[in-house]
């Protein structure tokens, strides 16, 4: 009983027939495979990559276009870059990582939140440091003077 | 009794295991999650560069600004080679998968040669702002631009090489599991590249040539 409620809600489940218990026609000789090993689970497939390649051309594009052109207001400029940015990292997350959030996905997407956070930290944290270092620090012409 | 203690216990582990439906996971994920950190840990190193350009790029010391220096078509070529080169290794990795060998040695081929071009386009770029007078040492803003974005193309360099090893050990070696593990995590570097090179486009280039 045991043997057959593993089966049915094994790890492998809703992957697709590639589980290396069902012999595929496809899979190479699974003698030599232990349990845990399906290795011929599919990443992605050629319309994931397709669909991905031409969203990041069309982000890539409108990026381009954003900053050769009078399209967008000029202060907004900035923004607008870096939400077409951000848009594309998604993409390339999506189709070409295939981050999802399916149970095999959690640790990564969890990294992946780490990992922004700390480099939101960096980037933000050194250049507010930076800008205040700036805005307090003397002049040179007054350091001059303070010498004589 | 010390014996049917144990004996109960790992059944009840084991009737656990099965009631939650998570046994072990499969190698393949372990694998593409270590990777994954490490992958992490270097887009942080490149935030910290990438930091340092955003706090420096107005520092020219009366040299040559950004606006100068950029040509935007060979930017736009640039990111196409990127762009298809990610294209064509995630084609060649399902090709490994599907066994269909043909398909895989064109797709990394053809995935050599874009990196390749990208490479050449930016050393390119590199000599004739060095040969202009802007090299690493005129300003601060120089001094970021080179590393941040030398430090990208040395990434690059570093993927050629493993390219010309993983498609070595995909022939000698054939498409086993071992193997296409390595191919996964080559296939996740070379797209990790690419998303740095969104970054950089976007901060440096885009920003940099209005």
């Amino acid at each position: 009983m045991p043997d057959s409620n593993r089966k049915t809600s094994g790890p492998s489940s809703g992957t697709g027939p590639s589980s290396s218990s069902s012999p595929s026609p496809t899979a190479t000789p699974t003698a030599d495979r232990s349990p845990g090993v399906d290795e011929d689970a599919p990443s992605g497939s050629i319309t994931s990559y397709t669909v991905g390649l031409l969203f990041a051309l069309a982000l890539t594009g409108a990026s381009f276009l954003v900053s050769q052109t009078q399209l967008l207001w000029a202060p907004g400029v900035a923004v607008g870059l870096a939400v077409l940015a951000i848009a594309q990292m998604g993409v390339h997350l999506v189709f070409f990582f295939h981050l999802s959030s399916g149970p095999d996905n959690t640790n990564n997407v969890l990294a992946l939140a780490f990992g922004v956070l700390i480099v939101a930290l960096v980037v933000t944290g050194s250049l507010w440091i930076m800008y205040n270092l700036n805005l307090n620090m003397m002049p040179s012409s007054a350091i001059m003077e303070m010498r004589q | 009794m010390n014996i049917n203690a144990a004996t109960e216990f790992t059944d009840g582990s084991a009737q656990m295991t099965a009631a939650d439906g998570a046994g072990p996971a499969p190698v393949r994920i372990v694998v593409a999650y270590g990777f994954w950190i490490f992958l992490l840990s270097d887009i942080i190193m490149f935030s910290a560069l990438f930091a340092a350009y955003a706090v420096l790029s107005g520092q020219t010391a009366g040299g040559p600004t950004a606006h100068d220096l950029f040509e935007l078509r060979n930017v736009a070529i640039e990111t196409l080679c990127l762009l298809f080169s990610s294209y064509t290794c995630g084609l060649g990795t399902l090709a490994v998968e599907r066994r269909r060998m043909p398909h895989f040695y064109v797709s990394f081929a053809l995935t050599f040669a874009l990196g390749a071009a990208f490479l050449g386009l930016e050393l390119a770029e590199f000599s004739r702002m060095i040969g202009a007078g802007a090299g690493p040492s005129r300003s601060a803003f120089l001094s970021a631009f080179f590393s941040l974005v030398g430090l990208h193309g040395v990434h690059i360099s570093v993927g050629l090489i493993w390219i010309v090893f993983i498609t070595a050990q995909v022939a000698v070696r054939g498409p086993r599991d071992f193997v296409l593990r390595r191919l996964r995590c080559f296939s996740l570097f070379w797209h990790a590249l690419d998303i740095i090179w969104i970054a950089l486009l976007s901060l440096v280039y885009l920003m940099g040539a209005r």
